[in-house]
């Protein structure tokens, strides 16, 4: 069984953290993945960086602009993911845009992560409509589940699509935004949650965008599976580098 | 073989909606509702009406005596510089302002490189009272400041655009992020042949009454709806996909298409999308545009704000792959030459992104019968500085 889908059968709130591989250093990637394990988070997000990311938010912009400045390439991330698989056995996804992995060759690219042990991926500006025609069976083939976002306008005709295809667990994106856009959750955001739980979905919800600290991420996980933290973890990494992700995962639960 | 877009939204191998989900709900309301507003009465009637009395169409399709003797053959301008705010950006904007009120928005973003789109988006919007931000790189306000002011004016809210490389391809993409922050009441008004599906096909559409005044106007003067080539220049390509429109189907029809070589194809700083680019995904659409070995999107370069987009919109991608369509680079220096020879022989100083155009005639020869229709997409008003600099008039 794929590590997210038993990460999932866990009866905890999940907590899954974002980081752009290659930010702040280069040759950070491998050790905020372990720091993060260490930290007891339960699921990682890898951004692979790209020139323009179409729903990020400043923070994630930046750190990719960083990166890519850094030399960081998909290349460079399968080589530095080589042997993170002796290290570590957490659920890892990588989240990036679909040019440079078209770039790279789609198979290629799933072939390689199923090399170096990554289990999912999520290609935001890939629509679930042209990944199942085009790319399921590539994904399958190499064992690798895709993660879909639904958003508050999502229809929820087409909220029951993307749970039928979803083979692991639904991205929902917590409010109209782009990435690190907000950072509390209003009355709306929790009507959102409660519409979301009522359908009684197959696939769980792992909340994102706007969870920043221990009251977003409770407030978010309230009413779904889990949470993910990316830009207000970048932001902590900005500031106080690799050493003080323990200190940003306690402050969070 | 078909030029045209098909049920899923393409064009051949390129088109499409490679989009994140937060913008499906707006992708999706216009793409299911475009075309029957378009086709609707009411819609044509105003349409119609506004480019006739407040744009200024039809726009003359002039006979360019001079320019004609010396390179032999039959030149024809079509004169999109004398629409008002200046070139064929209008009948785009119009449009769309009219598809946003049916749609029920009531706020438009745009984007823009050198300002051209911008204005014509601020103008429709002072027009009909609709509130209007437009999104500018910030290299780009610094280099287009009368545009930055003729916005103001008109009562646009000039945003800049500081991420990336703060120039078009970035204000795009701050535009999008604008769109996805506001899912419901705003309209994104896209100025070129680009973006996700309906987009292409729906600013297409808007600027085909080019063509469709071209057909007309060469009856008249040629006794024939049809020339033997057309002319347009090539950035995201929206001036050339209103010219080539009516002629897609017309195989007597050479399609021409001018990219910017800006300072020659292998010096690193051109935007030939179409002998530098690669198929790959940009704004929504898989399209040919200028990137790396890793698909990281580069900056092009050209002498014109205008034609320094990395991409090309897909239906031309499609017209390039097929072979239907001719396409050439000119270089910044050929292109203010045939700017001011343009000027010189014509008495009409061409933008600079047109200007490219015109070079054409120095680069493959015509022969003495045939009729050549070159869109002249903008007047050169806007560019005066660069052709003060570069002429050191």
């Amino acid at each position: 069984m794929n590590r997210i889908n038993k990460k999932l059968e866990e009866s905890k709130k999940l907590l899954s953290i974002y980081f752009t591989s290659g930010y702040p250093s280069k040759d950070d990637t491998k050790p905020i993945i372990k720091s993060l394990q260490e930290n007891g988070v339960d699921m990682i997000e890898i951004g692979l960086p790209f020139s323009d990311p179409l729903a990020d938010g400043p923070t994630i912009q930046e750190s990719s602009v960083k990166a890519l400045k850094l030399g960081m390439s998909t290349k460079v991330l399968f080589e530095q993911l080589k042997d993170i698989r002796s290290e570590v056995d957490i659920p890892l996804i990588i989240m990036g845009y679909f040019n440079p992995m078209l770039q790279f060759g789609v198979e290629a690219f799933c072939l390689k992560c199923k090399e170096v042990g990554i289990d999912g991926l999520i290609i935001p500006d890939l629509p679930p409509e042209i990944y199942n025609e085009s790319y399921r069976e590539i994904f399958e083939k190499y064992g690798l589940v895709n993660i879909f976002l639904i958003t508050p306008q999502t229809p929820e005709e087409r909220i029951r699509f993307i749970d039928n295809i979803s083979n692991a667990f639904i991205y929902m994106v917590s409010s109209a935004s782009v990435t690190g856009a907000k950072n509390s959750f209003g009355d709306q955001q929790e009507a959102y949650f409660k519409r979301i739980a009522a359908m009684n979905l197959k696939s769980p919800c792992i909340v994102g965008f706007g969870i920043s600290n221990a009251a977003t991420f409770q407030a978010a996980t309230s009413h779904a599976k889990g949470a993910i933290i990316g830009s207000a973890f970048i932001k902590h990494l900005t500031n106080k580098g690799v050493e003080g992700i323990g200190e940003f995962i306690q402050s969070i639960r | 073989m078909n030029y045209h877009v098909d049920q899923r939204g393409y064009y051949g191998n390129f088109g499409g909606a490679y989009i994140p989900e937060m913008l499906y709900p707006n992708v999706e309301e216009l793409r299911t509702n475009y075309l029957q507003i378009m086709g609707e009465e009411s819609f044509q009637k105003e349409f119609n009406k506004l480019l006739k009395d407040y744009v200024g169409r039809p726009t003359p399709l002039y006979f360019a005596n001079r320019l004609s003797q010396k390179y032999q053959c039959r030149i024809y301008l079509k004169r999109e510089d004398l629409n008002h705010t200046g070139a064929h950006k209008v009948n785009n904007t119009i449009g769309q302002i009219l598809m946003a009120k049916r749609l029920g928005k009531n706020r438009i973003i745009a984007e823009t490189g050198a300002g051209q789109h911008g204005v014509a988006t601020a103008t429709v919007c002072a027009l009909m009272g609709i509130d209007c931000v437009v999104y500018m790189g910030e290299i780009d306000i610094a280099r287009q400041a009368p545009n930055v002011a003729r916005m103001k004016m008109l009562g646009a809210e000039v945003r800049p655009a500081t991420s990336g490389s703060r120039t078009l391809k970035d204000a795009t993409n701050e535009a999008i992020r604008d769109w996805i922050n506001n899912p419901v009441d705003t309209h994104y008004i896209i100025g070129s042949a680009i973006g996700p599906h309906p987009y292409p096909d729906m600013v297409t559409r808007f600027q085909s009454v080019i063509s469709e005044e071209i057909k007309t106007q060469l009856q008249e003067q040629e006794g024939r709806e049809y020339p033997d080539h057309v002319v347009a220049c090539i950035g995201g390509g929206s001036n050339a996909a209103g010219t080539y429109y009516h002629f897609l189907d017309n195989k007597h029809v050479n399609i021409i298409a001018v990219e910017a070589a800006g300072k020659g194809i292998e010096s690193g700083e051109s935007a030939a999308t179409s002998v530098l680019g690669k198929q790959g995904i940009i704004h929504g659409c898989k399209t040919l545009l200028m990137q790396t070995a890793d698909g990281q999107i580069t900056e092009p370069y050209s002498i014109s704000a205008g034609l320094d987009y990395p991409g090309v919109g897909p239906m031309h991608a499609h017209l390039y792959e097929t072979g239907r369509g001719e396409f050439i680079s000119v270089t910044d220096d050929d292109a203010m030459k045939a700017g001011l020879e343009l000027s010189k022989m014509e008495g009409i100083i061409p933008a600079i992104e047109t200007a490219h155009a015109f070079n054409v005639f120095n680069q493959r020869p015509f022969e003495k019968d045939e009729v050549v229709v070159v869109n002249l997409s903008g007047r050169g008003d806007k560019d005066l500085n660069t052709y003060i600099d570069y002429f050191k008039l």
